[in-house]
């Protein structure tokens, strides 16, 4: 009998030797979401129309701030692993596959910082 | 090495559409499609953080005839990802993965997201006719 638990017995496993992260991150980036996207889109469409002021007062709140930036790298970090899933199921050759990937992530990245600054620069600037 | 030819397994093509197969495939669509939508998102949020013509061309072209469109596909999209996404916790936590749970869960999920974009558009609609 092992005594190694199952959880510790598969980490490390896999093609590409972090398969139970990349699932487990899927997973726990998902549940986020769930309340999340729930609040975002009831607080959108009880703003259907806001003018900027509006808009603005709004974000500029810590409370939703903070929501807002949970929203974004939670939403880039489970898009960035849903679509490195598929660019791995569909694109076989591994010079295209890694340009996808890199591709991916720094997509990923780069508007995920982006809408985060974008919710900071309202915060502070007023 | 790898051989570029060898055949790949399961072949997708000689299988009779399902409702479970169906509604896993559309899964990933709305994964990639929201991926896409996250552009939207940002595009407002910089817009705001930019100033209020910004602001304003943004509310703009999402409130044309065709930012609408976009953005009514986009919110079944997402209500779909999200219902089925809760169907998938479940099968991970080992619940509901019988043949005729599948199709039942299926069923209720397809009803609940079609339920959630038209509530939310409703919803809208009466918000913006109530400013």
């Amino acid at each position: 009998m092992s005594m190694r638990s199952p959880l510790g017995r598969v980490r490390g496993l896999g093609s590409a030797r972090d398969g139970v992260g990349h699932w487990w991150a899927e997973r726990m980036t998902a549940i986020a979401l769930i309340p999340l996207v729930l609040w975002f889109v009831a607080s959108v469409v009880t703003m259907t129309g806001a003018d900027y002021a509006t808009v603005r007062a709004w974000i500029a709140s810590p409370v939703v701030a903070g929501l807002l930036v949970l929203l974004v790298v939670m939403t880039f970090t489970h898009g960035a692993l849903g679509l490195q899933v598929i660019v791995e199921d569909y694109v076989h050759h591994e010079g295209a596959k890694l340009a996808a990937l890199l591709a991916v992530k720094a997509f990923a990245l780069l508007l995920g910082l982006t809408g985060v600054l974008a919710v900071l620069t309202i915060l502070f600037g007023g | 090495m790898s051989n570029q030819d060898r055949p790949l397994s399961p072949h997708l093509l000689i299988y009779r559409p399902q409702l479970t197969s169906l509604l896993s495939i559309t899964h990933r669509m709305t994964g990639a499609a929201l991926a896409a939508g996250t552009l939207l998102l940002v595009y407002w949020l910089v817009a705001a953080a930019t100033g209020e013509a910004a602001f304003e061309t943004a509310r703009a072209v999402i409130g044309s005839f065709i930012g609408r469109l976009f953005l009514f596909g986009w919110s079944f999209a997402l209500f779909y990802h999200l219902c089925n996404g809760i169907r998938h916790l479940f099968w991970d936590m080992g619940y509901g993965l019988e043949l005729p749970a599948l199709y039942r869960s299926g069923w209720v999920m397809l009803a609940a997201a079609v339920a959630l974009t038209l509530a939310s558009w409703i919803a809208g609609y009466a918000t913006a006719g109530s400013m």
